[in-house]
């Protein structure tokens, strides 16, 4: 009995069919971009994760006596600060490291509120269609109008500027990406078989979207989920740096860039790094979510 | 043809309704009212409070203000800046052209370096050339362009000296304002240095501004490009003997641009998102520096009137897209 399941598992010719995350991670790791993006996502998240641990220093901690000092290889650098101390004596590297803690909790908080609530609406518009569709759709039509960083502003101008408030309105401005994607994955699942079948089966329209539906439109929310978190700190950041979003002292990297504005040509590292962080985490998520792209919708794939 | 486009013109009525519905919200989810934070902290008593509400039209019912709302939009009336106490509209109208003006120069400078850099990468597909310009374009899709701002103007204003930090024109000059548009002004009043210092003022914010669309562009003229060279037709040009570079800009290029006009439409968003972050920081007097200034005075008849003004254009400018997508495409047309 052991022996026949083993034969079936491995297949005729002998060789064992690969399980699904397998053949996933087969396909994500043909890219190096992929896999570049994944180690510095790991690498940020890490970083993250133990900030308190990692960084040298409190972020807000305030070092008057060495106030921009520059980073540790320039000339009057010193190795207490490896990347230099902001004017008023904080040292950079501490507060870049809680910066990546802030910036992939805006990320994945925004992220969070503009799935949830995308995939309810996509999945009621794509499902019960008529009226209901009709409404949800075009007010996402109208939110697509606008630019994402007015739409962010716009909403930042009701709500009030604040750390909060910029994930809320970040959330809004994913909000249509979520609600098309699922919406148009719906309507491409209702009308098949297995839905049918379970229909007869008694399942209630609840079970039919959330149970046996919706888990065969993930891919897309996936991708759209992992590159949404790129564009969630970008826009973050650019709320911070217009001063709509995290209030200084936070330890945001946009509200840190806007701080070191008269700063950037007596001390040109207050302004360098901050940015270079916000490249490189954006880029990261960028790669990323290409690569899972093209493992879990080989379709896209070229 | 004009079914195709009525039908399309159509279907942008019920955004525009739902762009004043929005704008009409801004101002009534604003925590406080407008009289209320006309009297400030001391408060104000409840007599002069009645009749000011009265005054604004805020004491009658909220689908009646709404009506009343879209009513003055129609007649052009966006309300008065609290600030300035002009018209919003005037106000828009004035800063527009330097915004158009820098828009412009940034859709050419992506367009000017991201098409033939698609093109080159697809060709040379897998070679070295083809990775630098997919990593360069991917670094530039994720770039933060009020960062890459500053870089630009820390390297070339004040490293280099080259361009000027900030501004449309240097102080010196007093241009005669006609069209708006600084580079025709100047070269109408046939002042050429005048005319230089404004083209070295748009460098900077150009290619800041340029470069989330040039790498958006190269991309797709890539990938766009290598489908088209694997077509039937593009091995026929070859068999018959036409030289390589024909069959590439002739018979191939015109083909792959079609998706890229579509994306070249849908950057004008884009563009005017990226143009609050430029103008901010080079202090360019256009409307994304105005809505910025608005929204941190709490200017919200600027708010609101510019929400409104911005987002009919990128709607109009999409409907436009969409039309001339059908005249490139009649299959579009006629689905």
């Amino acid at each position: 009995m052991a022996e026949s399941t083993a034969a079936v598992e491995a297949g005729d010719d002998g060789y064992a069919a690969p399980g699904p995350l397998r053949e996933f991670w087969l396909a994500y790791s043909q890219s190096r971009g992929a896999l570049i993006g994944l180690a510095l996502v790991v690498a940020l998240v890490v970083l993250a994760l133990g900030a308190d641990v990692i960084a040298p220093y409190p972020p807000n901690e305030q070092y008057r006596q060495s106030t921009l000092v520059p980073p540790a290889w320039h000339a009057g650098g010193s190795s207490a600060f490896l990347l230099g101390t902001d004017p008023v004596g904080r040292d950079m590297l501490s507060r870049l490291i809680h910066g990546t803690r802030l910036s992939l909790l805006i990320g994945a908080i925004s992220v969070t509120i503009s799935l949830f609530l995308g995939v309810l609406l996509g999945m009621l518009a794509g499902y019960l269609r008529g009226l209901t569709e009709t409404f949800i759709m075009r007010l996402m039509d109208v939110m697509l109008a606008l630019p994402s960083l007015l739409l962010a502003i716009a909403v930042v101008a009701i709500l009030g500027p604040g750390l909060a408030n910029a994930m809320y309105a970040i959330a809004i401005v994913l909000l249509p990406h979520y609600v098309r994607l699922t919406r148009a994955a719906v309507m491409a699942e209702a009308g098949k078989e297995y839905v049918d079948s379970s229909r007869i089966a008694g399942a209630g329209p609840l079970r039919l979207m959330f149970s046996t539906i919706l888990p065969n439109c993930t891919a897309p929310l996936i991708v759209q989920a992992t590159l949404g978190f790129s564009t969630a700190i970008l826009d973050a950041a650019a709320l911070g740096f217009l001063g709509l979003g995290a209030q200084p002292p936070t330890p945001e990297w946009g509200s840190m860039l806007a701080g070191a504005l008269e700063f950037i040509q007596r001390a040109s590292w207050v302004v360098t790094f901050p940015g270079l962080a916000i490249l490189v985490t954006v880029l990261a998520f960028n790669l990323m979510g290409d690569g899972l792209r093209d493992a879990l919708d080989p379709k896209l794939k070229r | 043809m004009l079914a195709f486009v009525l039908r399309r013109a159509a279907l942008i009525v019920p955004t525009f309704v739902g762009v004043t519905l929005l704008a009409f919200a801004l101002i009534h989810l604003i925590p406080g009212d407008p009289v209320e934070n006309l009297s400030g902290e001391r408060g104000m008593d409840p007599e002069r409070r009645a009749r000011l509400l009265h005054e604004f039209g805020l004491d009658k019912s909220l689908p009646q203000q709404y009506a009343e709302y879209v009513g003055q939009v129609l007649s052009g009336d966006l309300g008065t800046s609290l600030t300035t106490h002009e018209p919003v509209l005037a106000e828009f109208l004035t800063l527009f052209p330097a915004t158009i003006e820098l828009a412009f120069f940034a859709m050419m400078f992506a367009l000017l370096l991201g098409l033939p850099a698609g093109i080159v990468a697809a060709l040379k597909r897998n070679t070295v050339a083809d990775y630098a310009v997919m990593g360069v374009s991917l670094t530039g899709y994720s770039m933060p362009i009020f960062w890459w701002a500053l870089l630009l103007i820390l390297f070339f204003s004040v490293q280099l000296g080259w361009t000027p930090v900030s501004g449309r024109i240097s102080v010196e000059f007093d241009v005669p304002m006609a069209s708006g548009f600084m580079l025709l002004d100047t070269l109408r009043a046939g002042d050429w240095s005048a005319f230089r210092s404004a083209v070295s003022h748009l460098i900077l914010p150009s290619i800041a501004l340029g470069t989330i669309p040039l790498a958006v562009i190269a991309r797709m003229t890539r990938s766009s490009m290598l489908e088209v060279l694997r077509e039937d037709y593009v091995r026929t040009a070859r068999a018959k003997g036409l030289p390589y570079w024909e069959v590439v800009l002739v018979h191939a290029l015109r083909n792959a641009l079609i998706p890229v006009i579509t994306v070249i439409g849908l950057q004008v968003g884009l563009l005017l998102s990226g143009a609050i972050l430029t103008e901010t920081i080079f202090s360019w007097p256009g409307v994304g520096n105005w809505l910025i200034h608005g929204v941190q005075a709490r200017d919200y008849p600027v708010v609101q009137g510019g929400i409104l003004l911005v987002a009919a254009i990128v709607i109009s400018v999409n409907l436009i897209v969409d039309l001339l997508y059908g005249v490139v495409n009649p299959r579009i047309r006629h689905g």
